[in-house]
């Protein structure tokens, strides 16, 4: 394939559009601008493969077509996005009587699709050497001093561990670093947010992002770094209700690893989404000056 | 208190149920567990499950279908897939949870009104007409037919914070192409 095309997904639309907006800067100025996906569809998340797993990668496969005729792999910033897709992907060149048949409904509707399309999480496009090269030499306002507790969540390294490890995943952290920053000892890295439980059983979802929280206070993390908008939308929202519940500050801004990489390379924070924080940023800004 | 037996004969299993389980996808090696427990105790849900994962397999394999289908812990799930990376038999454990929450779906057996299920099934209806999620509406059709709907006024002060950062949006989003959306669901209708 040549190139990468971007797949947005709802949330970067939706409640994340600070994420879209720091994520294709980003890309611009390492000279790999990125166009999106005409007429995407929703990649249907864990909800679709809970109801109907055919209709599921059917509708995958839709966005996978789109991106074959445009001979391009996807870009998927969503950690959700790019686990469904990639499992769809997987599934549908699989081979068996059942992707068989979601492939030749593809055919009739006009969206064949020849298993061709690769896709990728931004993470692991920027890590790559010769890229994080480009990120280094592209930065002018280093980010000394700010202590950055990695966060990957769950579905960009499970249940495929095609570039990092499942349990204590790097490559974030070694991009925080070439960004000036410095990233803690965080153990919660991988630990789950919750999802979309957070939405549906509060108690839940509040427990297991103080767990999180806590353990990056305690490591001395100024910021979270996220590269999900589940997660980012999880650990910052329920903040005001973990204080109250466990009597505990854990309040701290969770940003997108896309938003400082963009700080360090100089860009305008007002072009960076930084507004869109509902957590004070104040601290912060003192801290990096 | 009412006594109860807690141990079931073997006239009231379903013998059938683990060769059911075992044809979906992501099923096939569920008879190689171990029962070592390594999914219940990777699981950041397991504590607030009636049955953790482990004892989910052991179930399937036992018979025991009536509980495992109507247990929380399908619907628990969060999709992690640290027991599924873990697992020593190559058990992929959260494409079992999948497989049991769609089978609890079509045989409507999943406790009613529960959120999460409530979800997915909205979530899928809106993406399957419109194929695009609208987060707002999404929430509020979950409000509606999972909770009473006084759930919302709690809702309130986020919802104000997300307007006034611009996260949220009242629009109903939309793919241009829907009619090569239907065009492919009732092709695959079709298909099966």
């Amino acid at each position: 394939m040549n190139g990468y095309v971007y797949y947005p997904g709802c949330s970067l639309k939706g409640n994340s559009k600070h994420y879209e907006e720091s994520i294709l800067p980003v890309f611009r100025e390492i000279d790999m601008p990125l166009d999106e996906l005409e007429d995407w569809n929703c990649c249907g998340a864990t909800a679709y493969f809970s109801v109907d797993d055919s209709m599921a990668a059917a509708i995958c496969g839709r966005n996978l077509s789109l991106a074959e005729k445009l001979n391009k792999d996807i870009i998927a910033p969503c950690a959700g996005c790019y686990l469904t897709l990639k499992k769809s992907n997987k599934f549908l060149t699989g081979g068996t009587e059942k992707a068989q048949k979601i492939l030749h409904a593809l055919d009739k509707a006009g969206c064949s699709y020849g298993g061709q399309v690769d896709v990728k999480h931004p993470l692991e496009v920027l890590v790559r050497d010769d890229r994080l090269d480009k990120i280094k030499a592209r930065v002018t306002r280093p980010l000394k001093g700010l202590r950055v507790a990695c966060y990957y969540g769950c579905q960009l390294v499970r249940p495929y561990r095609d570039f990092d490890d499942a349990d204590y995943p790097m490559s974030l952290d070694r991009l925080m670093a070439a960004i000036g920053a410095e990233p803690v000892d965080f153990s919660g890295k991988t630990r789950c947010c919750g999802g979309s439980l957070t939405g549906t059983i509060e108690e839940v979802g509040l427990r297991l992002n103080y767990i999180l929280l806590k353990e990056a206070k305690r490591k001395g993390a100024d910021v979270v770094s996220t590269i999900c908008p589940l997660c980012q939308f999880n650990l910052e929202i329920l903040q005001d209700k973990m204080v109250k519940k466990y009597k505990d500050n854990v309040t701290m801004p969770i940003l997108y690893f896309s938003q400082l990489i963009g700080l360090a390379m100089g860009l305008p924070k007002e072009d960076l989404g930084f507004s869109r924080s509902i957590i004070d940023l104040e601290p912060m800004w003192e801290k990096i000056g | 208190m009412e006594i109860q037996r807690k141990v079931k004969y073997e006239e009231e299993l379903d013998r059938q149920f683990l060769g059911r389980v075992k044809e979906l996808s992501g099923c096939e090696e569920i008879d190689r567990c171990i029962q070592c427990g390594t999914c219940s105790s990777s699981c950041p849900m397991s504590v607030y499950m009636d049955y953790p994962p482990r004892k989910i397999v052991a179930m399937i394999k036992n018979g025991f279908k009536e509980e495992a289908l109507k247990s929380f812990t399908l619907w628990l799930c969060s999709s992690c897939y640290t027991c599924q990376v873990r697992c020593p038999a190559n058990i992929k454990i959260t494409d079992v949870m999948y497989a049991l929450k769609r089978m609890a779906i079509k045989e409507r057996v999943y406790p009613p009104r529960f959120a999460i299920p409530v979800l997915d099934k909205e979530m899928s209806k809106i993406i399957a007409s419109n194929g695009r999620n609208s987060e707002l509406w999404l929430i509020l059709n979950l409000y509606l037919k999972s909770r009473k709907p006084w759930g919302l006024i709690k809702m309130a002060p986020l919802g104000l914070k997300l307007m006034k950062t611009g996260r949220m949006s009242l629009k109903k989003e939309s793919i241009k192409d829907k009619k090569q959306l239907r065009t492919l669901l009732r092709a695959l209708k079709e298909e099966a």
